[in-house]
């Protein structure tokens, strides 16, 4: 893609609630998403000339701090300097490619948090799109050039996925040509945006536009928050930090509060909708791209949540190989806890999900890409269930990731708990991916709803295609419980083409079971919405149980694509392990559907050990190819060279509440002895 | 916005003084150093009172003191407590253990409220150094507020107190070396210990986990040695990772360290035994001699706890500072055995209980009601088109993310407490030398903790979750309550190890039902393994979706899935040895399973004693049948989410699960009924609380905000601009 291309691409998304970029993902991130093509990440380092490379290694100014051992305001700070001071060596070494530019800010800010990117992900992407020739004239240069920081106000604090629900307004007032911009309740306060609290200057802002006197929904204004100069927040506006959260310190979300705040006609982006001087409204064309937007920010999730889990299986592994416990042997040296069946238990279906994750992420790009060319030749038919899939892949993949960082951390016992291991940041940058761009259970019934289309689609007797092909097979005989007696012996717990279609069998019955308990519902409620809310813990197992199939599908093809025969060996116990795990944890479904049997689930289970003991010997080799530095682990447990316990030392002797032997708060203390 | 703000109505908590005098409807009685003006504050409180009493049944100390939002209740959860299927007292008395203690602990929490020194509202906005200086003054202050209102050491005052300010306190594991005195150390060493802990004349801690080993305490690696030429224990820190490392209050607190380490007397290692060894200056503070000491740096949580790190070079301590209840060194050198191996366990027994009560479960009911009270005053979207935008608690998967982690909030509130009582039971006998009940009060403190600490964080993150995008900001208090519960599942006994410690207890009485089949060793199992013996069905006996709302039928279908797993672990374990495995190697080939059979057993002994102390409360029938309905969300929620367990030998049959699955759904919508009543009865103080989003008032948004307001980061200036984003700008325009 070129940079028009992505521009284009990551333009406003205006249906998915809270923002990926309230957490500035930024222009990092997106530029991340270009080289999704190098399977691994990190292997396309060679994109930045050698040159380019050592200019950033050499230098002073981009060492990295240990930011574990600052607080709130002083991470902010160092973010902001960060920035800045990539902004003025880009401009210094003349920086312009976004391949090169890429790569200098992914050796510069690590895996940083940008108050200012939102100016660059979103900000000026929602211009290009959005905003007229004239508009972008004006505005386009001077957000370049950072001459105004903007960012992107969509959440507000009582509404998030639901973007109808949103309460700004825009006022229209045709006698002195400008909007009115007003925060009408508590709720509507702009509430979330990455960069808003004490960066930008600027916001682009999403508000209910009312003019002659009728509302026509959501649009985009650009608003200016602070003065230039003084930055000062602008009379009207009230806007601030939104106080300390899970995570990213680093970053500003901020609030946004207007009162009668008048900017003037042209500040409303125009490109698609129009309001004239006397206020007329002038409707805008279709714009299907929006929809491919949010495919494309969902997909690129899922690599998100292979790439997390990829990073938190790495520190486990390495550290679990290098801590002794206990014996298993009475006598013999203490083990590795890797030799512990418990702990292979607890890691090894994350190292086979990681991969897994990382096949779909890939996979996800490239079907974005291909769909993205139908489009571009005007055929739009994959792309509903292309954008079911992702709101579905996205939540299902989110999900297992943030239980699965957690249990990687657990696995890593005590010292898990310090920071030194880098878990806790990684679970809490990564976990608000599970409500931001869509909130999961909101994505699960997106799925469903297309998997219940789908299925009355194949009811009233067309077939569908697509990874949902198999509700093509529903009404014959194969899921009817008094046939399947011949299914079992079918599954082959050997095969990874067997397992998928076990996979598949469980996702038609749980679709079947939700289309029908609908309907049933239906017939009982009258309101086909209300029955949908009765229906809807069982929607999202159907959700659940389709994207586990797709997973495991995926996984298979791609392992069967491998030529390199030894790769090939260890990626299939991989997908086993994956597949045959997801039996053992969901057996209820297997055996209840009558897709497996008792004994079969027992062989499952066996089969699952025996995996676990072959996989041990390349286990640290297997997170080894995911190819982290230690510094984007950021983790003393993770390193490379397994030099844990001199390093866990060290590294907390720099803590700053070291820097005394007696801490100054020992009057505390000495008071207490003196007073009981 | 622009909402007037209604007037602050004086709030029980500080509004009551009447001087020395109890308050007449509570007992409350405010602290003599107060003087207000009586009249007004009598009046005022007794019309809150009245007020509040009037619209929501219940006393006003639910009600927050301070906030201004405070006098007026948000519609939407107003409307939640219109009219109650039970009394929501009697509730909050059944789970304080009896109306006078409600009413203390009301009482105190008063006094605690009312101390602008214990306000935990600035948590959020402080760094490590900050939350620790306040813990430790917090502890000062209400050490001295015990001092002058007679609050003994060990009081239900004390433990109140600290309840009421979240366990944000310092000096949490002084207690425990104190207790590990208790309960290790001879009466001689109590006697001299003892009060000079209770008086912090000296300030402890206790040391066991190492760098490099925690939970397998045979293989920590530091060492006592005796030297009888001077009669005294050397203890050394050999290599880098026998550091001391994680103890709280070592890091810069205390001033001496319970170290647990290998006794090496005579030339023989004698395992792990307990030693006093001063490690700070009484005078000034500075480490002795041979001890490096400091602060392990920052971690998830317990940012108010200064967990550290202890290395020891030589150092020597008396021989009398070795705790000898149950062993000890003579001047000579013998070593004399005077209790069994596990006794040195007791006082890990002794925390594992504690912490259940004390620390892990309030921190799920908080984050409970913190996330029922958000979604009945969230609306988001439309159940029908034409209806206004629902609350988030009617939306069904809502439900199912909400309702399951509440029936655990009650449930293990009766196992804890069930717990605790045999405890008490076992613990009396065990001090005497009696230690027949050790196994098994050791077994089930070990897999209690670890399924509940697990199932505890699982439901904290799960309702922190249900929250949305304000459940990852700090001031919803959610993400606090998860970092700080999910320590539980590591410290005091990595969870994965506990439950096989369980595990070996689980096998070794199933062995024993095998070895004389009808004899009277069936009768001696211990009570929490009775069931083993008992006559079980082959097939569920249920026919319908009512059927499984019989605790008998539940509890006995639990009981079949966990003989079940008990059996078939073993025979795995057998069929090893039996192919030739050795017998650490057959072991560790099966824990996996083992760990699925504890888990299984540990399931229906919650079930069981949730079921059993339902039955006391018969006599309260709405009160019992509001929570029996927990009882059975608990019991078919474990069903459904291991429906392969139950399906496995065909005890329970698809078309079974379907009806368990019926019954449960069909539970969701009364509990919604009772969600919010059910949260109020935890009755926690909004201080206590301390989250903008789960407020009694409801008032969560306009919280949100001004809470936001107050951030450092809003209030401080920007320093980074001055320094950084100016430049930044000015410095393009200048070259454009």
């Amino acid at each position: 893609m070129d940079r028009g291309a992505w521009e284009a691409t990551i333009h406003g998304v205006t249906k998915s609630g809270t923002r990926l970029s309230d957490f500035t993902f930024t222009f990092k991130g997106i530029l991340k998403v270009l080289v999704f093509n190098c399977f691994w990440i990190g292997q396309a380092s060679g994109d930045l000339s050698q040159e380019n490379k050592n200019l950033i290694l050499n230098d002073p100014d981009f060492q990295h701090e240990n930011l574990n051992f600052l607080s709130r305001s002083q991470r902010y700070e160092v973010a902001v300097k960060k920035s800045a001071i990539m902004v003025q060596k880009m401009r210094k070494f003349g920086i312009a490619d976004p391949a090169e530019i890429m790569w200098f800010k992914k050796l510069h800010l690590v895996n940083f948090v940008e108050p200012v990117g939102l100016n660059y992900s979103m900000f000026i992407p929602t211009l290009l799109n959005q905003g007229t020739t004239a508009q972008q004239e004006k505005w386009l240069h001077s957000s370049k050039g950072l001459e105004i920081i903007g960012t992107y106000a969509q959440t507000e604090m009582g509404h998030g996925t639901h973007l109808r629900g949103l309460e700004t307004t825009a006022t229209y007032d045709p006698e002195t040509q400008e909007f009115i911009l007003n925060s009408p309740t508590v709720t509507s306060i702009k509430w979330w945006p990455g960069g808003l609290g004490k960066t930008s200057n600027h916001a682009i802002v999403l508000a209910q536009l009312f003019t002659q006197g009728k509302c026509y929904g959501l649009h985009a204004f650009i608003v200016p928050i602070r003065e230039l100069g003084t930055h000062k927040p602008l009379p009207g506006i009230t806007v601030g930090d939104i106080g300390p959260k899970f995570g990213y310190d680093e970053m500003d979300n901020g609030y946004l509060k207007m009162d009668n705040y008048r900017i003037p006609r042209e500040n409303m982006l125009m490109k698609h909708a129009q309001v004239k001087p006397d206020g007329t409204y002038v409707k805008p064309l279709n714009n299907k791209l929006t929809y491919g937007t949010m495919v494309f920010i969902r997909s690129f999730l899922v690599g998100e949540s292979a790439r997390s889990l990829s990073k938190a299986c790495t520190i486990a592994v390495r550290y679990s190989a290098v801590r002794h416990q206990s014996e298993i042997n009475p006598g013999e040296p203490e083990p590795q806890i890797l030799d512990y069946q418990t702990q292979q238990y607890k890691l090894f279906p994350l190292l086979a999900t990681a991969y897994a994750f990382q096949f779909v992420g890939a996979y996800m790009k490239e079907t974005y890409l291909r769909i993205n060319e139908d489009i571009g030749h005007g055929d739009l038919s994959e792309l509903p269930e292309l954008h079911a899939l992702t709101a579905g892949l996205k939540a299902f993949t989110s999900w297992t990731t943030n239980t699965a960082i957690e249990a990687c951390r657990m696995a890593c016992g005590g010292h898990g708990y310090s920071h030194c291991s880098g878990l806790p940041n990684i679970y809490v940058t990564f976990t608000p991916t599970c409500t931001f761009e869509g909130e999961n259970t909101v994505m699960m019934l997106q799925t469903a709803r297309f998997l219940m289309k789908s299925y009355d689609q194949v009811h009233s007797g067309k077939l569908v295609c697509g990874m949902v092909s198999y509700l093509n097979d529903l009404p014959s005989q194969r899921i009817q419980p008094q046939q399947v007696a011949v299914w079992p012996t079918m599954v082959d717990i050997n095969s990874p083409d067997s397992l998928t279609e076990a996979y598949k069998l469980r996702a038609a019955r749980l679709v079947e079971i939700a289309a029908k308990n609908l309907q049933t519902e239906v017939i009982h409620r009258k309101s086909k919405e209300v029955a949908w809310n009765l229906t809807s813990i069982d929607l999202v197992r159907a959700s659940e149980a389709h994207c586990h199939y797709v997973v495991v599908k995926l996984f298979t093809e791609k392992v069967l694509q491998i030529q390199e025969k030894s790769i090939q060996a260890v990626l299939r116990r991989l997908c086993l392990l994956y597949s045959l795990y997801g039996i053992s944890q969901n057996a209820g479904d297997f055996l209840q559907g009558s897709i497996m049997t008792e004994s079969q689930i027992t062989q499952v289970n066996g089969r699952i050990k025996e995996l676990l003991t072959a996989i041990r010997p390349d286990a640290v080799a297997l997170v080894d190819a995911f190819d982290f530095q230690d510094v984007t682990l950021g983790s003393v447990l993770g390193r490379y060279d397994g030099n844990v316990y001199e390093n866990l030392f060290e590294w907390a002797k720099k803590s700053p509440l070291n820097k005394t032997e007696v801490h100054e708060s020992y009057k505390h203390l000495k008071s207490l002895q003196s007073k009981l | 916005m622009g909402s007037p703000v209604p007037p602050v109505r004086p709030p029980h908590s500080l509004g009551a003084a009447i001087a020395s005098t109890e308050c007449v409807l509570c007992g409350w009685t405010p602290p003599s150093s107060w003087s207000a003006p009586a009249v007004w504050l009598e009046a005022t409180h007794l019309a809150s009172l009245r007020q509040s009493q009037a619209m929501e049944g219940n006393p006003v100390h639910r009600v927050s003191a301070g906030d201004a939002w405070s006098s007026s209740m948000h519609p939407d959860i107003e409307s939640e407590r219109h009219s109650q299927s039970f009394n929501v007292e009697e509730l909050t008395n059944i789970l304080d253990g009896g109306a006078q203690n409600t009413a203390l602990r009301r009482k105190v929490e008063s006094i605690i409220h009312s101390e602008p020194e214990l306000s935990l509202k600035d948590n959020y906005f402080m760094t490590q150094n900050e939350r620790y200086e306040a813990a430790i003054k917090k502890k000062f202050h209400i050490l001295m507020l015990a001092q002058r209102l007679g609050w003994s050491e060990g009081s239900s005052e004390l433990q109140y107190a600290s309840r009421s300010v979240s366990g944000d306190l310092g000096f949490a594991i002084h207690h425990i070396f104190q207790k590990t005195i208790r309960s290790l150390g001879s009466e001689e060493q109590i006697a001299k210990w003892d009060p000079l802990c209770s008086k912090f004349q000296i300030l402890g801690t206790y040391a066991q986990t190492e760098l490099g080993h925690g939970t397998y305490l045979q293989g920590l690696e530091t060492e006592a040695t005796y030297d009888a030429a001077t009669q005294e224990f050397v203890v050394h820190s050999p290599t880098m990772t026998a550091i001391k490392w994680w103890p709280g209050d070592l890091g810069r607190s205390a001033t001496h360290a319970l170290v647990q380490a290998q006794l090496i007397c005579s030339g023989a290692r004698q395992g792990m035994h307990a030693f006093i060894v001063p490690i700070r200056s009484l005078d000034d503070h500075s480490p002795l001699p041979g001890i490096t000491i400091g602060d392990i740096g920052p971690k998830m949580d317990f940012e108010h706890t200064d967990n550290g790190f202890l290395k020891l070079d030589h150092v020597r301590i008396p021989r009398e500072n070795m705790l000898n209840r149950f062993a000890q060194v003579l001047p000579d050198g013998t070593y004399v055995k005077l209790g069994v191996p596990k006794s040195n366990y007791l006082s890990m027994v002794v925390v594992r209980v504690d912490i259940l009560l004390g620390e892990v479960l309030p921190l799920l009911q908080k984050a409970c009601t913190i996330a029922v009270r958000y979604a009945v005053i969230r609306r988001q979207s439309r159940l029908r088109p034409s209806d206004p935008e629902a609350k988030v608690l009617d939306y069904q998967t809502q439900q199912q993310k909400l309702f399951p982690p509440l029936a655990m909030a009650y449930a293990f509130h009766f196992v804890a407490n069930n717990l605790l009582e045999f405890f008490h039971h076992s613990y009396s006998f065990i001090l005497d030398g009696d230690f027949a009940l050790l196994p098994e009060l050791h077994a089930l403190s070990a897999g209690l903790k670890a399924m509940l600490s697990d199932f505890c964080t699982q439901g904290v993150e799960q309702c922190r979750r249900a929250c949305g995008g304000h459940g990852y900001s700090k001031l919803s208090g959610l993400p606090s309550l998860l970092t700080r519960v999910t320590a539980s599942c590591t410290y005091e006994g990595e969870n994965t190890v506990l439950y096989l410690q369980t595990a070996r207890f689980l096998i070794k009485s199933y062995l024993n039902t095998q070895k004389s089949p009808g004899s009277a060793s069936k009768g001696s199992l211990p009570q929490s393994v009775a069931y083993l013996t008992a006559p079980d069905l082959a097939r569920c006996p249920a026919q319908t979706a009512a059927d499984f709302l019989q605790p008998e039928l539940y509890t006995t279908a639990w009981a079949h899935v966990a003989v079940r797993l008990i059996k078939d672990s073993v025979h795995h374990l057998q069929t090893l040895r039996q192919a030739g495995a050795d017998e650490h190697d057959a072991w560790n080939q099966t824990t996996v399973i083992h760990v699925q059979a504890t888990k299984a057993h540990l399931y229906y002994v919650t079930v069981k004693i949730f079921t059993e102390a339902l039955e006391k409360l018969e006599s309260q029938p709405a009160i019992h049948q509001v929570l029996k309905r927990l009882s059975d969300l608990y019991a078919l929620h474990g069903i459904l989410t291991n429906a392969g367990d139950f399906l496995h030998d065909g005890f329970l049959s698809g078309a079974q699960i379907d009806m368990a699955r019926k019954a449960y759904l069909d539970l969701l919508p009364f509990i919604r009924k009772d969600a919010i009543l059910l949260t109020d009865a935890f009755d926690f103080t909004d201080q206590c609380l301390n989250s903008a989003l789960g407020c009694y008032d409801g008032h969560a948004y306009e919280r949100l905000f001004q809470w936001a307001q107050k951030s450092p980061t809003n209030t401080e200036g920007n320093p980074a601009y001055e320094k950084y984003i100016r430049p930044l700008l000015q410095g393009r325009r200048a070259r454009l």
